[in-house]
């Protein structure tokens, strides 16, 4: 559905060209959710970014973006705007910044339906059919409440409502449920996975959360410094880790740390600067492993079936 | 000032061209305020009846007005009135609508609703009606010029400052200021005061050549400084009499008001960038 | 030990601005007939879903919110009434860490002022010479990990964890005795989450805090409290053992939350959630339990009759049909 071949992504600023994202790979297959994993500042909402070419002006994007065997990248803009929001659709981790505050919900989802061939009121039974669907009781009543009327948690629920009303084949979601409390969170990730039962498109899922990306998706990717450390199907990268920064990131969840521990793990050491990376492996100055080797540039090697991990210390 | 030793005065200069040109003509400004009387090549009351409405000429570079009098110099002396009132009066404004907007802004509730009504009473009165009531009681002289200056500009900069003080009053710095065991007058000054001032002194910096506009609009309906002190306003005026014949008369008001307008506005654009430490480079 | 602070009956109120100088006051109860001690030393963790009054609190006992009933002593010393003048003394001998760390640094500051301010605001600006504020300030840096050229520094170029480092440097200043941290590694990523907790542990251990820790992260709180309370609109429900409660939560929204956590193995997806809707507006107050119209476990009793605390063993519970007895 979505492919990325060697995306490298950077910003012009004060300090110097900042390298946001550095050669990267990505295949969504159809049906699937992919999950995006990585610390702030990894790179998961600049990929998103020119994935949807929605990156600020000073942003330089090499590489290629195909969506559906098109070439994104060399879209015209009237194109583009055709696909968005119609077979790409996007959540964002603030639910207000997609919505308006000031028109009513049901006059929003309405309003996103203007290429549709629909009578008013066939527009607005759509609305309110959705708006049940994520879970929202009294939905055609709530048609005419405005978003501030409504809790965060249902906010969210709107903003997916609206993503879904055009049938996306690829849903983004870049942090959905940061802003939400846990029980929040466990509904919005509940909903998801009951919507994709009849929802035949792929989902994209950026979050820094593992647990998650355990209960939610198919695929992952984990991104560090820009650069991708290794992918592979949920179950491996949880239980089979091959790459030391995914074994780190693991070991330093606190929700994975049985009992009470006193003293947490940390990775140690601080996120390279973007301007200028370290040679080879980006990972290596953190690294417990790390020895010459590592100031080249690591090989992708393939690990598993679909699991790739680009060290130099997993290789045969 | 209270943001001193956070002000970085290379700042104030630093940018594209705009800066040092508005640095050199300040800086005109302030020479030819101070130094006048020497470089000015006549007296600029030396009244000259046989020479009136003179052109241009070598001896008298901007020719001479109604009165015979020379107009650069005219133009160079009125330099220093126009500088003493724009920067006291402003300066007298922005005191005095810190004071009222941090009264107002972090004050209780009836104070603050007091307040307003009084500067939006001040606010929307006429400046002309104002003026001539004020004069009318007081007379014509240079303090209540500066009075009606004063009464006219409070009000916009209390409630620039009322407005960023209320929004700040509940930051979570200021909460968190106030859980160190802050006084109330230390968090005005300290916290609040440095995160409110600096629009209003880019703000301020800019109002000082329509201050010196304003009392050429005063001197203009004959409300001004009386004469013969060489004020640009009334040189102003009184050229708009002769325009049509010697058009020469005008530019001596108008021009240094056009050069002083840029040159604050241009240092008020440096000031804004010297003072917000987030505009400042690196990490 | 002793208990260092002692919270009895606590409840404030928010007062929403009358419209008219003469109607009825309206206004929301954030937290209701809270008691809790915390043992001088100890870790109390206070956890709930957002609005449930955790920060309110916590604000509650520097003297920043204004409460309305109950009595706050801090080593057997109650917190006198009055404005931010008289609380000075008061709240040297606690300090706060700020749900947002950068937005509580004053944005004109140096890391160097914002980190002695505490010194100049009660009054040893004669005591203290530029050296010896140079020298605290090293100390203050050292102290949470960060380096001593950090102190030009303004707080927009820190980072979140670095920013909170600050905050803790602010906090330990004047050696208070009680820290308050709100949410203290909310938007930290995991790693940097872990750099902050240990601080905080190594701090404890080295000069003997005492730490009112609120969050929202479970994971967390078991980690690093002794205790804990969860609360839900204004009131704890459940108080006691952080270890007890999470091997054996006594209320069903204790257990509800719990639940909630996802689990990170692939092979334990939940198929349903046990706690669903949210939480009722302060405004208007279920009666009865007010947790009784999220209860997976609600009777007609609870619908009816507000549960009193009841303590199961070394707990408390407010609820008419715990999970243990
Ligand atoms: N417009 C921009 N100009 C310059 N640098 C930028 C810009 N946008 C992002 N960056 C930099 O690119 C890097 C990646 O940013 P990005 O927002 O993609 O991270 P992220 O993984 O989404 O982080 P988070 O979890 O905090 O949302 C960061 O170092 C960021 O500072
Ligand atoms: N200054 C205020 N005025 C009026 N109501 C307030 C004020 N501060 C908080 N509240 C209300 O009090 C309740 C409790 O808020 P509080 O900030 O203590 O919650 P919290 O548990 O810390 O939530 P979070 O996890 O989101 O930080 C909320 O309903 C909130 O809307
Ligand atoms: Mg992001
Ligand atoms: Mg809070």
């Amino acid at each position: 559905m979505l492919d990325v071949r060697d995306l490298s992504v950077s910003f012009a600023s004060a300090a110097g060209r900042v390298q946001a994202l550095r050669h990267v790979d990505l295949a969504v297959v159809r049906g699937a959710i992919m999950g995006i994993v990585g610390e702030s500042g990894s790179g998961k909402s600049t990929l998103i970014g020119a994935a949807t070419r929605l990156l600020p002006e000073n942003a330089d994007i090499s590489g290629a973006v195909q969506f559906d065997g098109e070439d994104l990248l060399a879209l015209k803009s009237a194109a583009l705007r055709a696909l968005r929001g119609r077979r790409i659709a996007m959540v964002f981790q603030d639910p207000m910044t997609a919505l308006n505050p000031v028109l009513s919900i049901g006059q929003q989802m309405t309003d996103i339906q203007y290429r549709d061939r629909l009578s008013a009121t066939d527009k607005r039974d759509r609305a309110a059919a959705m708006l049940s669907r994520v879970g929202i009781p009294d939905a055609a009543a709530r048609l005419s409440r405005h978003p501030h009327e409504f809790s965060g948690g249902m906010r969210q629920r709107i903003a997916i409502a609206m993503a879904l009303l055009g049938n996306p084949d690829l849903l983004i979601a870049d942090e959905p449920t940061t802003a939400l409390d846990v029980t929040m969170e466990a509904q919005i990730i509940h909903l998801l996975r009951l919507l994709r039962k009849d929802f035949h498109g792929s989902i994209l899922f950026v979050s820094h959360n593992l647990g998650l990306i355990a209960e939610l998706c198919d695929d992952v990717t984990i991104l560090y410094a820009g650069e991708v450390m290794e992918q592979a199907p949920v179950r491996n990268i949880l239980l089979q880790p091959r790459h030391p920064y995914t074994r780190a990131l693991l070991d330093c969840d606190p929700a994975r740390i049985p009992g009470m521990a006193r003293i947490l793990p940390t990775i140690g050491g601080e996120v390279p600067n973007l301007v200028s990376p370290p040679p080879g492996c980006v990972f290596a100055p953190r690294c417990q492993m790390a020895s010459d080797i590592c100031l080249t540039p690591p090989p992708a090697h393939r690990v598993g079936l679909g699991h790739v991990a680009r060290c130099h210390k997993v290789g045969p | 000032m209270v943001t001193a030793g956070r002000f970085s005065p290379r700042r104030l200069l630093a940018g594209d061209w705009t800066r040092p040109v508005g640095g050199l003509l300040v800086l005109a400004l302030i020479i030819c305020a101070i130094g006048g009387d020497a470089l000015a090549p006549y007296s600029p009351f030396k009244m000259a009846l046989g020479i009136r409405f003179s052109n241009p000429s070598w001896a008298h570079w901007l020719g001479t007005d109604q009165l015979g009098r020379d107009i650069l110099s005219r133009m160079i002396v009125g330099a220093r009135f126009a500088l003493f009132l724009g920067l006291s009066a402003t300066g007298i404004s922005v005191i005095g609508g810190v004071l009222l907007g941090l009264i107002a802004g972090f004050g209780p509730r009836w104070l603050d609703a007091m307040l307003l009504v009084i500067f939006d009473t001040t606010y929307s009165f006429p400046v002309v009606m104002l003026a001539l009531a004020v004069i009318t009681l007081l007379g014509p002289d240079l303090g209540t010029v500066l009075l009606i200056i004063v009464i006219v500009t409070i009000p916009r900069y209390a409630r620039l400052i009322r407005t960023s003080t209320q929004s700040i009053r509940v930051a979570e710095f200021i909460v968190a200021e106030r859980s160190l065991g802050a006084r109330p007058a230390r968090i005005l000054l300290r916290h609040v005061l440095p995160n409110v001032i600096g629009p209003l002194l880019i703000l301020a910096s800019m109002d000082i050549p329509g201050v010196i506009t304003l009392e050429a609009g005063l001197s203009f309906l004959g409300l001004g400084v009386p004469p013969p002190a060489p004020s640009w306003g009334r040189m102003l005026s009184e050229g708009y009499n002769y325009i049509r014949d010697t058009p020469w008369i005008v530019v001596g008001g108008s021009l240094p008001l056009i050069l002083t307008t840029l040159g604050f506005t241009f240092l008020g654009e440096g000031l804004r960038d010297a003072l917000d430490p987030r505009l400042r480079r690196g990490r | 030990m002793s208990a260092l602070l002692e919270v009895k009956g606590l409840g404030v109120r928010y007062d929403a601005p009358r419209i008219l100088p003469f109607a009825a006051r309206h206004g929301v109860d954030a937290v209701l007939d809270v008691s809790f001690d915390i043992l001088a030393g100890s870790t109390f963790a206070l956890v709930g879903e957002s609005g449930s009054g955790k920060s309110t609190l916590g604000r509650a006992v520097m003297g920043l919110a204004p409460f309305r009933a109950g009595q706050i002593k801090i080593a057997g010393a109650a917190m006198p009434s009055g404005g931010d003048a008289s609380l000075v003394l008061w709240r040297r001998q606690m300090a706060m860490m700020f749900q947002d760390a950068i937005a509580s640094l004053s944005p004109r500051l140096t890391v160097r002022s914002l980190v002695t301010e505490p010194f100049d605001i009660h009054g040893f600006r004669q005591g203290l010479r530029a050296r010896d504020r140079e020298a605290e300030c090293r100390r203050l840096l050292a102290l949470v990990g960060l380096p001593a050229d950090f102190a030009e520094r303004y707080p927009h170029q820190l980072s979140g964890g670095q920013a909170r480092r600050v905050g803790v440097a602010r906090a330990l200043a004047l050696s208070p005795r009680l820290i308050i941290a709100d949410e203290p590694t909310a938007g930290l990523d995991v790693s940097v989450q872990g750099e902050i907790l240990n601080l905080l542990r190594r701090l404890q251990d080295e000069l003997g805090l005492t730490y009112l820790l609120i969050s929202h992260n479970l994971a967390v709180v078991r980690h690093v409290s002794d205790r804990m309370a969860i609360m839900y609109m204004g009131r704890f429900v459940e108080m006691g053992d952080t270890a007890e409660i999470y091997a054996d939560p006594a209320h069903p929204y204790t257990h509800g939350l719990l639940a909630a956590q996802p689990e990170i193995d692939p092979d334990k997806r939940r198929e349903d959630v046990e706690l669903m809707g949210e939480v009722p507006s302060l405004a208007a107050r279920p009666s009865g339990c007010e947790f009784h119209t999220r209860c997976p476990r609600a009777q007609p009793l609870c619908t009816e009759q507000a549960p009193d605390d009841r303590n199961i063993g070394q707990r408390v519970a407010r609820c008419h049909f715990p999970l243990v007895s």
